[in-house]
């Protein structure tokens, strides 16, 4: 209760009311998308230790979820969204099965898994369900200011999950789970069930996410969505911050995509070459993450 | 069709055994995940283009000076990397994440310096050498050849059949030298159980070294030919690449390069069948079967156990 008081209330209210002091929308909105994404990413790696490589997958899927609905059905754009969500939920039991393998396979597959579901919705043969490569155009339920409190509204259901895992036993349970599965399993803990719920929910917020940010660009294409920059960025975000934590992932995103923003996008190499040797030093040197300075000292870190 | 497909997937497969061959060997000896390997790949095309274009000489010379230059690369690139990272809590994740850092940093670097513009070699300039060794030794005519070269009735083009020919000779090179050096005999040890290699005094940090530069080196010389076998190379062909290697290195078995070997010539097979008879489809060929044989049969292919639950 504390933690939503003063965490995710704070954080909400901040990214409320910045739209009216701060002109650049889209920035603003891609902020509290990479927030959602960083804490989804949290949500599976950090409480279960399973690093999510095609995290993107979801985000996608969500996207031309969302897309599909509005297409072929009209549907109204928050239900398409609730629609996005459902086929991340989809896709998560559909790829359960990687739960199955472990460190560097399941990264691997699931890696592999997001790339295949990009190279089927990006099919030429499919171009009547998804228009293929040729991207998609919903100018029909454009709605900047909506989506945008759509976006907030998922910020806010995943904060709470990343709460409620903070402070339930559910979440110690997950924990004991990737520290070590078979001691944990002993203790009576339902190993597979409660991997499967936290994949569940990761891929929940993801596929949201995708839908609204649908909703919000209304012109994208299978390249855009699926872009692994989003896995990328969002599993960097949240290690930067430090994984396991409320606060570690927003500290990330907060940090490393102002920085990102600072740099510009006028010469992307060099943009690469300064991320690229930031995640370097980050693993080499902070594995633990930026809350890790914290904890040495002794300090508790939500 | 069925005959040509399945020779240019035997052709085509020995070249993609040399394409995971090194990932398989840095894998098996250190567990570290070398999601840069393809953009050592890379790196051994631009080689190509360097032999080709500054010295005018045939491409089959980059590959020895592509496997030299990335063993030192390698076992530099061990030196500063990997004893920090063996030092961390979870080495094969953090690994994950470090190597991805370090193929956007090659790709970076190769973009600002070459540009993102696609390369390709003319195929007739693969082999010239011994062409040209030819006409002076016993005469004839230059101009027959670089042509296609036929097997069963059909005609495939000469740089795939010199491709896959270097192919079988690096990976020949690997079994001699895993299972008739010493080098090769501690290197196995070290794959099978780390901490006993340790323990019974193998300096490990020095295989693992020579392991990591051979990798890397491999991974250069089938880059040599990644002009040739794909049309054109750019900076960004590494993602691709290393996601092939990964599904090849998955097809066969860990720490065996006839494993490895096997699991490309079914690797290649299946990618010519598919491009032959359902072309649209071919892009997922590689995704699709990495996750098929990692849930089906991890065990067996990868050769320790890799599902818990």
């Amino acid at each position: 209760m504390r933690h939503l008081l003063l965490i995710v209330l704070p954080l909400l209210v901040i990214f409320a009311l910045l739209p009216g002091v701060y002109q650049n929308h889209l920035l603003l909105f891609n902020f509290v998308i990479f927030l959602v994404l960083a804490q989804g990413v949290n949500i599976i790696y950090g409480f279960t230790g399973y690093l999510p490589f095609g995290y993107v997958g979801f985000f996608g899927a969500g996207a031309y979820g969302f897309a599909i609905t509005v297409m072929h059905y009209h549907a109204s754009a928050p239900m398409a969204v609730l629609v996005a969500g459902a086929v991340g939920v989809a896709l998560g039991l559909f790829l359960s099965p990687l739960l199955r393998l472990s460190g560097a396979y399941f990264a691997i597959a699931n890696m592999a898994a997001a790339l295949a579901v990009l190279h089927f919705v990006a099919n030429p043969a499919l171009e009547d369900i998804t228009r293929g490569p040729y991207g998609v155009s919903l100018t029909g339920t454009f709605n900047p200011t909506l989506a945008y409190a759509a976006a907030l509204i998922v910020l806010a259901l995943t904060m709470g999950i990343v709460v409620f895992l903070k402070n339930s036993s559910f979440g110690l349970a997950l924990q004991a789970v990737r520290e070590d599965p078979v001691s944990a399993s002993m203790a009576g803990v339902n190993v597979v069930r409660m991997r499967v719920i936290a994949w569940l929910a990761s891929a929940l917020v993801a596929g949201l996410a995708g839908g609204v940010y649908a909703w919000y660009v209304s012109v994208f294409f299978p390249d855009n969505v699926f872009s692994s920059d989003f896995s990328i960025f969002a599993i960097v975000f949240a290690l930067f911050g430090g994984v396991a934590t409320i606060t570690g992932p927003i500290i990330g995103v907060v940090a490393l995509y102002g920085v990102y923003n600072l740099i510009g996008f006028t010469t992307p190499q060099y943009f690469q070459l300064i991320y690229g040797l930031l995640i370097m030093v980050l693993v080499l040197f902070l594995p633990a993450g930026l809350v890790s300075l914290a904890t040495r000292r002794g300090w508790r870190v939500p | 069709m069925l005959v040509y497909a399945l020779v240019a997937g035997v052709l085509f497969g020995l070249y993609f055994s040399l394409v995971g061959i090194g990932l398989n060997l840095v894998f098996g000896v250190m567990r570290i995940v070398n999601l840069a390997h393809g953009d050592f790949l890379m790196l051994g095309a631009f080689v190509a283009f360097g032999v080709v274009t500054l010295a005018g000489l045939d491409p089959l010379l980059a590959v020895p000076v592509a496997f030299v230059v990335f063993v030192l690369v390698g076992v530099a690139l061990y030196k500063i990397l990997v004893p920090r990272l063996q030092g961390s809590l979870n080495p094969e994740m953090l690994s994950i994440i470090l190597f991805f850092g370090l193929s956007q940093v090659i790709q970076a670097i190769t973009t600002i310096f070459f540009g993102t513009s696609e390369r390709s070699i003319p195929s007739s300039a693969l082999g010239s050498i011994f062409t040209t060794a030819r006409v002076k030794l016993f005469g004839g005519n230059a101009d027959d050849t670089g042509g296609p070269i036929e097997f069963f009735g059909q005609s495939f083009p000469a740089s795939w059949v010199t491709a896959a020919a270097t192919s079988l000779v690096a990976i020949a090179f690997v079994y001699l030298y895993l299972y008739r050096t010493r080098l090769g005999t501690l290197t196995r040890a070290v794959m099978s159980r780390r901490d006993e290699a340790l323990a019974t005094g193998i300096d490990v940090d020095r295989i693992s070294a020579a392991a990591f530069g051979i990798g890397l080196g491999l991974a250069a010389v089938a880059g040599v030919f990644a002009p040739f076998m794909f049309g054109s190379v750019t900076p960004a062909f590494g993602a691709d690449a290393t996601v092939t290697s990964f599904a090849v290195v998955v097809l066969g078995s860990l720490g065996n390069p006839l494993g490895t070997a096997l699991g490309g010539v079914v690797y290649g097979i299946c990618y010519m069948l598919v491009q032959t008879y359902l072309s649209s489809w071919a892009d997922l060929l590689p995704y699709v079967l990495l996750i098929f044989i990692l849930l089906l049969r991890p065990s067996g292919l990868l050769g320790r156990q890799v599902r818990v639950a």
